[in-house]
């Protein structure tokens, strides 16, 4: 089985994409291992900038199906209408007129159990497409791109996790910003979850909603405070208070703000946060080491 | 009254912190926090509430297990991947994946299923130190955020509306899915916050490609634009092929990142510093191109 870590934050721009990358890349340099790094954030994906050698050698399209009622057949009883919990479908029988509107659709089947006539046929339509890049002999990165107009992250999520290729040792999720369901679909499954934060009010703030989400969910987590030296302390105390796990801590360099703005997060890395990944990465492989024990245990 | 949306596809570009200082300029405005899953401006208009509401984002399936015969009907008809057999050979249903379609309800032979309301969200309709203020609290994991900010629009419009208020100003959320698609749509104008990095300009263009599908007038400021003056020279050069006027370049600067921390904006920290200035600029122009703008 592999072992699932997730990358999230609530707030964006936190530096979730980055720290996935670095720890992608870290876990990399451990020979026989098979690394995968999943972007979840398929509205606006972004992991694959950090990787010049990155090649895409496969791309599948996803689609939601999507009914559509033949007038013809359709005899207006209006039981689609009611079994449409997402107010998707009118049906005027007067008129006699009958539709259904893609956008508020959630492709989830319950008109075309509803209709006895056969009217309706559902027909798919593109949300979006899984991207599969090549890195290097071993591990690789895969990317959901959400069709812009469509509203289905949610479900390209669902999908480009059930496509990830191979047998992995190790998948990293690189989560969507926000704590609602996109969120949920990306990290509801993972042995381990990283929060990373800013010490910022905002960042603070943000940081508390996704305790509050992943306390409900019952995972492990820890944090990572990105950004040290902007802002202030009140972060510190709060997950003391509240005695949350603090997997390490990445100094604020404008410099390399600098490097990032250009996609250069893993060569040029100054000492210090280059150290803070080392400590992140030793305490994550601990984890991993305890979790293959314990399966080989129950073997 | 016209109604002008913060966006920037990409999450921590400045969007909040930019419409917190425009409120401190903006006049008689009503202000709305549309980024509903993670909302920050409240941090800053320290609000009087004076109303709350609550919200349901839907329903999620529950199975009655002394009713429940575990045949796998509702499993089979399941789009969503929300019903499994657990460790027991029982049918539950995962909350968190389930979408509140009501199909398995309606399919299931014992009726052992029944839609439970999720009513874990609540908005705000309050008072600031810079006027009316709606916003909103969805609960960790809640679905249909979308349905929340048109919601939460709907009642600042009103208000808007019975105040006689010139503007309204939504702090929108970042990506460009169904939250992002509430808050462009019906929108009389964009101010798009760009960061001069590559996911930066990447998501800014994701961002304005949707925008595009709207036909909205759309405008830019460049923020902490010396963190990669490359990039920022490269995102001017795309701003000017696409017709996006760009409306102020903002620097990196950590008296930004203190006024937020003590909870004003930087209007009111600093208002003789060069940001506060440009904030008042960019305000400026925004009034003028929605006055040649007809309605």
């Amino acid at each position: 089985m592999s072992y699932k870590i997730a990358i999230a934050s609530g707030k964006g721009g936190t530096g979730k994409t980055t720290v996935s990358v670095n720890l992608f890349k870290g876990f990399n340099e451990l020979r026989g291992k098979k690394v995968q790094l999943v972007d979840c954030d398929v509205e606006e994906p972004n992991d694959a900038i950090f990787f010049c050698d990155a090649e895409v050698v496969d791309v599948q399209e996803v689609s939601q199906m999507v009914p559509v009622i033949d007038s013809e057949k359709c005899t207006f009883c209006r039981k689609c209408v009611e079994y449409c919990e997402f107010n998707a479908i009118v049906v005027l029988p007067p008129v006699p007129f009958a539709e259904i509107n893609p956008s508020l659709c959630h492709s989830c089947g319950a008109c075309s159990v509803a209709c006895e006539d056969g009217a309706i046929t559902e027909h798919p339509k593109p949300i979006g497409t899984l991207n599969f890049y090549k890195t290097d002999e071993n591990n690789g990165l895969v990317e959901g791109r959400l069709e812009i107009g469509s509203t289905m992250q949610t479900m390209l999520i669902r999908e480009l996790k059930k496509a990830i290729p191979g047998i992995n040792d190790i998948i990293i999720y690189d989560a969507p910003p926000g704590t609602s369901c996109p969120v949920v679909e990306t990290i509801h499954d993972v042995n381990y979850l990283i929060l990373v934060a800013e010490p910022t009010l905002f960042g603070l703030h943000d940081l508390k909603l996704m305790v509050a989400l992943v306390r409900e969910l019952g995972l492990e987590f820890g944090v990572v405070i990105n950004k040290v030296g902007l802002g202030d302390n009140a972060i510190y105390d709060y997950l003391d208070k509240e005695c949350i796990e603090v997997l390490g801590e990445i100094p604020f360099d404008k410099a390399y703000a600098s490097l990032y703005a250009v996609g250069e997060i893993t060569g040029v890395i100054p000492d210090a946060i280059h150290q803070s990944y080392t400590e992140i990465l030793d305490v994550l492989n601990q984890k991993i080491t305890h979790h293959e024990g314990n399966n080989r245990i129950k073997w | 009254m016209k109604e002008i949306t913060v966006l920037s596809g990409k999450g921590g570009t400045g969007k909040t912190s930019i419409t917190a200082a425009l409120a401190s300029v903006a006049g008689k405005a009503v202000f709305c926090d549309n980024d509903v899953d993670a909302a920050d401006l409240h941090l800053i208009f320290q609000p009087d509430i004076q109303e709350v509401f609550p919200f349901s984002s839907g329903t999620k399936a529950s199975i009655n297990s002394m009713e429940c015969t575990n045949c796998g009907i509702c499993m089979d008809h399941c789009r969503f991947d929300a019903i499994d057999y657990n460790n027991e050979g029982t049918l539950v249903i995962d909350p968190y994946q389930c979408e509140g379609c009501r199909l398995c309800e309606r399919v299931c032979p014992e009726q052992a299923i029944s839609a439970l309301e999720n009513t874990n969200n609540q908005w705000f309709v309050s008072t600031s130190r810079f006027g009316d203020f709606v916003h909103a609290e969805m609960g960790p994991g809640e679905e249909n955020s979308g349905k929340l900010v048109s919601q939460i629009r709907k009642k600042a419009m009103e208000i808007a509306k019975s105040t006689q208020s010139e503007y309204i100003i939504n702090d929108g959320p970042p990506g460009i899915g169904c939250a992002t698609i509430s808050s462009i749509s019906g929108s009389n104008a964009v101010l798009v916050i760009i960061e001069p990095t590559i996911s930066g300009f990447n998501d800014a263009q994701r961002l304005v490609a949707l925008i595009r599908l709207f036909n909205i007038p759309t405008y830019a400021v460049i923020n902490k634009y010396d963190i990669n003056l490359t990039m920022t020279k490269n995102i001017e050069e795309y701003l000017i092929l696409e017709n996006i006027d760009l409306l102020a370049k903002i620097p990196f600067d950590v008296e930004m990142v203190k006024s937020m921390t003590l909870g004003k904006t930087i209007i009111e920290y600093n208002p003789a510093s060069i940001i506060s200035g440009q904030i008042q600029e960019i305000w400026n122009k925004v009034k003028v191109s929605q006055e040649v703008v007809p309605q």
